[in-house]
């Protein structure tokens, strides 16, 4: 039974960053810090400070979603091999 | 106390008498004055439990799934086309090991609509996990359903009691109601309970090995069920089958439910007669009573109210995968056609004989 019981805990799937096809790139000086990419990442693999975002790529699976919210275009995704 | 009880209102009395906390249901007949004896209980304050409406019986056993996940003793009841409905959740509850009890008002699976009692519906649950158990009578019913939440809570799989469409849930018979239960259902430990503070999941994605395991550990527990049956403590004894005059019988009928009463009477009349013929009741489909079934020793006669399409009656599939011995199965009495004492008197002949067929008419 205990198998079927999950708690919150890192990673529990995995690294889930080797999904990743597409790599966002934080572009800091178009940042305005308003954390929306914080609040919509399905991962909760950002970090806001006063210093700008940070994204945990070993868990980052590259969805994309932060950079369709980010109203500022502060994130780019670009492929993996271009990075 | 003695009082005059249907089927269904010995349930409602059991689910009082168990003082369960959480009760979602969805009106179907013949189940619906379960629910609705319930539904009163609560209004008139005799039992304090949350009663949730819902729309579905899908939602039903979903709203008993997370109140007994947040571990209150949680109770439905449904019919036929309900529990197909609700059949995913059944699975649901089983494999998240959750000790819900359900009444099942077996009824004819349609179409064409039809309410009156077939066992097909029930054995729907026989590979889900549930223990499922059949009473015959009013006083079983009640009793079986104190014992489910027993069982139940011991093991951490859910139970279900079947009891025929009208023929038990509708007839009123004198019931004895235990005035209380001293202890035998005290409060157990949960193998999970899910509450503010300590977030968990239950039943995510996981590795393929793990379904493996949940099942096999479940077969485990299964297999106690009949020591905790036979041990329980209940003010009547228990057992997973009834035996019936089984004394030097050369001939056994295997069956379960209501009509096994008028099974009785038949073979009381053909004993008179000096026919040795003897009945073994399933009061359990799963687990399934097999080391009953082992030691037969003479022919066995199974009379099916369910079907299998394809393969024949399912009780006696199962029973022919077991015995030792000749076993011939009979499929009668579907869509509720009446099978009464004089039929299973002509049908238990013609079976001495060597001369019955596989379906009644
Ligand atoms: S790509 Fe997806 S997972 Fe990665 S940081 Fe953005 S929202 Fe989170
Ligand atoms: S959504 Fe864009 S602007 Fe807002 S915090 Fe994230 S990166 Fe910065």
């Amino acid at each position: 039974m205990e198998c079927m019981i999950a708690k919150p805990s890192k990673g529990a799937a995995g690294k889930t960053g080797l999904w990743r096809t597409f790599k966002p790139i934080y572009h800091p000086e178009r940042c305005n810090l308003c954390q929306l990419c914080w609040l919509y990442c399905p991962e909760n693999v950002i970090d806001v400070s006063e210093d700008g975002i940070t994204i945990d790529y070993e868990y980052c699976k590259g969805c994309g979603i932060c950079a369709k919210i980010c109203v500022k275009n502060a994130i780019e995704m670009v492929r993996e091999e271009e990075t | 106390m003695r009082k005059i009880l249907t089927g269904n209102y010995a349930v409602a009395e059991a689910v009082k008498l168990a003082d369960v906390e959480f009760i979602a249901a969805y009106p179907i007949t013949p189940q619906t004055t379960i629910v609705e004896r319930l539904a009163e209980m609560v209004e008139r304050g005799e039992l304090n439990a949350e009663f949730v409406r819902v729309e579905s019986e899908h939602s039903a056993l979903a709203a008993v799934y997370g109140a007994s996940a947040g571990g209150l003793r949680a109770f439905t009841a449904t019919s036929s086309h309900g529990l197909l409905y609700m059949y995913e959740m059944c699975w649901w509850v089983a494999n998240s090991r959750l000790p819900v009890v359900m009444a099942v008002v077996t009824r004819t699976i349609g179409p064409p609509w039809n309410i009156h009692t077939e066992h097909t519906d029930i054995l729907t649950l026989r590979d889900t996990g549930w223990i499922i158990a059949m009473s015959e009578n009013a006083q079983e019913a009640l009793d079986l359903t104190l014992l489910g939440f027993k069982i139940a809570e011991q093991v951490n799989l859910p139970f279900a009691i079947g009891l025929d469409g009208f023929q038990v849930s509708h007839t009123a018979e004198v019931v004895d109601v235990p005035e209380s239960l001293d202890g035998f259902l005290p409060k157990r430990e949960r193998f999970f309970v899910i509450e503010p503070g300590n977030p968990i999941t239950v039943g995510g994605l996981t590795e393929n090995e793990c379904s493996m395991t949940i099942r096999k550990e479940m077969a485990k527990d299964m297999e106690r069920v009949g020591e905790l049956v036979r041990n329980s403590g209940y003010v009547r004894d228990y057992d997973l089958v009834e035996e019936y005059r089984m004394e030097d019988a050369e001939y056994v009928v295997i069956s379960m439910g209501a009509w096994c009463g008028d099974m009785k009477d038949a073979i009381d009349i053909l004993r008179e007669k000096g026919v040795q013929i003897g009945m073994l009741r399933l009061r359990f489909v799963r687990p399934f009573p097999k080391e009953f079934v082992e030691k037969l020793d003479c022919k066995v006669l199974v009379v099916d109210r369910n079907y299998s399409v394809g393969l024949g009656g399912i009780i006696a599939t199962e029973v022919k995968s077991i015995a030792n011995c000749d076993v011939h199965g009979i499929v009668a009495g579907l869509g509720g056609v009446d099978v009464g004492v004089d039929d299973f008197v002509s049908m238990f002949r013609k079976f001495v004989r060597g001369e019955l067929k596989g379906w009644w008419p």
